[in-house]
């Protein structure tokens, strides 16, 4: 069992004086193991940047705690501290080349010797920038400007590696590819690493875990598989992934892990997880798009009418409408299920393992 | 060799073709280069040709006798250590006010960079007056200072420095606000998150980054020391300066070669500094000014950095307020350090002997200023947008008068415009028209530069959108260009107007019995040691030069949005 080793207590922090407040941080308790990375995902302004600034020591937090390797960081200055950050915009010094940008840190803690030249290089092989040493930060290109900056943070072996939103600035297909290169060499070091991005699927696709986050209260913290099966409250549901929503109420509780719900005057049985539900108590059910089937009409099902088709080559998406709301189906390869028209009646089947209820919360 | 040729005959016959589509745009090009060898390029030419020729032979004889002689080879030794104490002391103190104001959380930033910028509005030599009231014979604070450190005099080399660092630091000051503001500051975060302490980021990143910014500062502070005339003819005692030489040896011997001998040593520094300045050092950069601010993050500042830089601050801001206080105060006295009896009886003389040159003043300036802008927009709307022939010999030309320091500019004149001459068969000297084209011709290249960054700023597909919905392109530039570079444009104006009432480097080479100016009066007035109408002179012009700038301001706030005073200035 690895132990904690980035450990936030009870951070609060408050910008603005006087009426003219913000809580950007609300009391905010998170663990981190070592070697674990853990994503801080949120719409702009919940405050994972601040969250962020404050373990690297340039915010102070207006209360609250925070521990690096049991030690407490909370108010020595960011030259002091164990953390290394790769910067949104990668802040590379702009007059010194390649080299004398990662081998900066050692040499501002005096260390400009044999072996420190030595682990430069290996930094620069590490990510794959060994013939690029000498050129200056703006000949490169964006991917390999990020690639500098993290190996200027990888150089420090700094005991928590942060990054902020490090990928925002690359075009799409180059952010696939660095993410995953990001993650391999996360995982080859064992840096325990905080990622901060906005961008859900970055999350899911490299994150051991994921922290939640919205105007700076944590809403849940899980596994990206987690999160996106059991989504603690709407908010969650809606911001991973699609979601459709739609209100019922539960007519029956079965035991802790399973309840029916009417669901337009079909009674369905389905799981519960670490939640408990009383009987007649209204409920939020979350239908992932791509979990819904379409059928042709039946009698005995739930029907809905096919409001709009959208063809987007690897899937269809439907809008159906059943009773008045708007749902979205999604159905991949297209080419080999059945397709249906327009102003089409359909039953909608819904598998119930992939179905999950929420209490019920106003949108 | 031959497709060489002619791509060379294609390329030449398009012109044509374009001066066939646009004839009027071809007389105002044609039109335009005829002012500006008028104006700018004859009479600095008229300069060195009576610095080197004697009776129409190449002759060498005035720069000989100039260093052959200690006498006559001091002053330009004078000049260059002074302009190198000023703009090293100037660029220091326009620093640490820039740190302050983009790096520390020093309150009150808008009184302190009010303060920092204010020199530029006043005629230069008030300064020196200031000195004069303060440590001069019968200041304020001299016996004081008799008394701390003995026997001292204002005037030479150490007054000079004090007064030029006051007024010409402003410069430095604009500069590097710029370029720290330009800095990114995750730059120096990045720099202490790697463990570097305060000192190590401002040594390893901070200065480097800001090193070409501070050379050009400097070079910029050493042109406008170098040139200045105001002050050392107020304050320079026996320290004896190029500029004022010049001017002696013209006004008071007639020696029109050896003046020009002179101007031409003043010249050839500054324009060695200019051309450093703008094809070398600003290369170097590592930082665009692109004017948008980056919200640098000031956090946790330590005591040891804070005090000092506030100190310098308060210091500084403290002494600005001292000098201009002292003309303030000194308008109001009977008799400066004899009786201090306030009183009004200053400008009511001060109005009955300066009336004229006050009138004539605001008359001339007020001509010029509009012509200027005008003009001024113009070229740089030929410059960025159009397409021809000389495009680049105009930008230069047109840019050259700001490194020619006044008084070469004011001999050349003289040389230029005493007789009749091909290209200007009309003689000007004596009239209105040669103190306005000189001002005009002077104050141009701020309203150009201004105007060439607005454009610049403009995404030439908002013109092309406009042209696209059946426009043509004078609807164009009168519906689309000209709105969005109207503040560039009342800057430019604003400017003018200024530089146009504090002028004296230049113009008092060109000024007649007939048309005369208040910065001559004041410095008149200075010179017969009448010190309390000299400031209440001054104490006039400054409040002018603040309400029109006011009207100015006005008039942006109607028609644009956002762009203050003291944007305007800087």
């Amino acid at each position: 069992m690895k132990n904690d080793f980035l450990e936030l207590k009870e951070l609060v922090k408050i910008f603005g004086s006087g009426k003219d407040t913000v809580n950007a941080v609300d009391h905010v308790n998170l663990k981190v193991k070592e070697g674990e990375l853990v994503t801080l995902l949120g719409p702009s302004g919940c405050g994972k940047t601040t969250i962020l600034r404050m373990i690297s020591g340039f915010e102070l937090p207006t209360s609250g705690r925070i521990f690096i390797d049991r030690e407490e960081v909370t108010s020595t200055p960011p030259n002091r501290r164990p953390t290394a950050m790769v910067f949104q915009n990668y802040a590379l010094f702009p007059h010194m080349t390649v080299a004398e940008n990662i081998i900066y840190g050692p040499k501002i803690h005096g260390d400009a010797s044999h072996t420190a030249k030595k682990r430069a290089e290996e930094v620069m092989k590490l990510v794959g920038l060994e013939k690029l040493g000498n050129r200056s930060p703006s000949q490169l290109s964006g991917g390999q400007q990020q690639r500098v900056s993290l190996a200027r943070s990888l150089i420090m072996e700094p005991k928590v590696l942060l990054l902020d939103e490090p990928l925002s600035n690359l075009d799409a297909k180059l952010r696939v590819s660095m993410r995953l290169e990001i993650r391999k060499l996360q995982q080859r070091v064992g840096i325990t690493s905080v990622y901060v991005t906005h961008d859900q699927e970055e999350a899911m696709s490299l994150s051991d875990r994921i922290v939640i986050l919205k105007a700076g209260i944590i809403q849940q913290i899980g596994t990206p598989l987690e999160v996106y099966a059991h989504p603690d409250n709407r908010f969650v549901a809606d911001f991973i992934g699609k979601a459709n929503f739609l209100e019922t109420v539960v007519t029956q509780v079965i035991s802790d892990e399973q309840v029916v719900i009417d669901l337009l005057g079909q009674q369905l049985t389905i799981p519960v997880v670490k939640k408990t539900f009383k009987k007649e108590e209204n409920a939020l059910l979350v239908l992932r798009p791509e979990s819904i089937i379409l059928e042709k009409k039946k009698p005995d099902t739930i029907t809905g009418m096919i409001h709009e088709i959208v063809f987007l080559g690897n899937q269809m998406t439907y809008i159906v409408e059943i009773s008045g709301q708007l749902i979205t189906v999604e159905m991949s390869n297209p080419q080999e299920c059945e397709c249906f028209q327009k102003g089409e009646e359909v039953s909608i089947r819904l598998p119930a393992k992939s179905l999950h209820l929420l209490p019920w919360e106003e949108k | 060799m031959n497709s060489y040729r002619n791509r060379q005959f294609q390329e030449i016959t398009g012109q044509i073709k374009l001066i066939w589509k646009e004839p009027i745009l071809f007389l105002f090009i044609v039109f335009i280069f005829y002012f500006l060898f008028t104006f700018v390029v004859f009479p600095i030419f008229q300069v060195i040709r009576y610095s080197v020729f004697i009776d129409g032979q190449w002759d060498f004889s005035n720069y000989l006798a100039i260093f052959s002689k200690r006498y006559y080879f001091q002053p330009f030794i004078n000049s260059i250590v002074l302009g190198v104490c000023t703009a090293t002391i100037g660029t220091i103190a326009g620093f640490i006010f820039a740190y302050a104001l983009t790096r520390t959380p020093l309150p009150f930033k808008y009184f302190f960079r009010l303060t920092a910028t204010f020199p530029i509005i006043s005629p230069p030599f008030v300064v020196a007056l200031a000195a004069i009231l303060l440590f001069g014979r019968a200041g304020t604070f001299s016996p004081w200072i008799k008394n701390l450190i003995g026997d001292y005099s204002i005037y030479g080399l150490g007054g000079l420095i004090l007064v030029e660092t006051i007024a010409y630091s402003p410069t430095a000051f604009l500069v590097l606000y710029g370029v720290l503001e330009a800095i990114d500051p995750s730059l120096e975060e990045a720099s202490m998150d790697l463990g570097a302490p305060r000192m190590k980021i401002f040594s390893t990143v901070t200065l480097p980054l800001a090193t070409p910014g501070i050379a050009s500062a400097w070079l910029l502070v050493f042109i406008q020391s170098m040139a200045d005339f105001g002050n050392p003819m107020v304050i320079s005692g026996d320290f004896r300066v190029l500029s004022v030489q010049a001017f002696l040896q013209i006004t008071g011997m007639y020696d029109l070669p050896r003046g020009s001998t002179l101007a031409m040593l003043l010249l050839i520094p500054t324009l060695i500094a200019f051309f450093v300045q703008k094809y070398w050092v600003s290369r170097k950069s590592y930082v665009t000014v692109t004017g948008k601010p980056t919200g640098a993050t000031i956090k946790n500042l330590e005591w040891y950095i804070k005090l000092p830089v506030y100190g310098s601050c308060i210091f500084y801001a403290g002494l600005v307020f001292l000098f201009y206080g002292s003309i303030v105060y000194g308008s109001f006295q009977t008799l400066w350090g004899v009786d201090s009896t306030l009183t009004l009886k200053n400008y009511v003389q001060m109005f009955e002997v300066g009336k004229d040159y006050l009138i004539d003043s605001i008359t001339l300036s007020t001509v010029a200023t509009p012509i200027t802008g005008i003009v001024g927009i113009f070229i740089s709307f030929l410059i960025i947008r159009k397409k021809f022939i000389g495009r680049g010999l105009m930008e230069f030309i047109s840019m050259l008068t700001f490194a020619v320091p006044g008084t070469v500019v004011g001999i050349g004149y003289i040389l230029a415009f005493n007789q009749s001459s091909v290209i200007m068969p009309v003689i000007l000297t004596g009239t209105a028209w040669i103190i306005i084209l000189l001002l005009i011709f002077r104050n141009m290249p701020v309203g150009i530069r201004s105007g060439i960054a607005a454009l610049q700023q403009i995404d030439p597909a908002i013109e092309e959108a406009s042209t696209d919905l059946g426009a043509d392109s004078n609807a164009t530039f009168r519906k689309i260009t000209l709105p969005m570079i109207a503040p560039a444009f009342f800057s430019g104006l604003a400017y003018s107007f200024v530089k146009a009432m504090t002028a004296i480097s230049a113009v008092i080479f060109v000024v007649s019995g007939k048309w005369n100016l208040i910065t001559i009066a004041i410095l008149g007035f200075v010179d017969n040691t009448q010190y309390a109408h000299a400031a209440a002179m001054s104490m006039l012009l400054i409040l002018i030069v603040l309400l029109a700038l006011g009207i100015i301001q006005f008039l942006v706030n109607r028609i644009g949005k956002g762009v203050r005073t003291t944007d305007i200035i800087g």
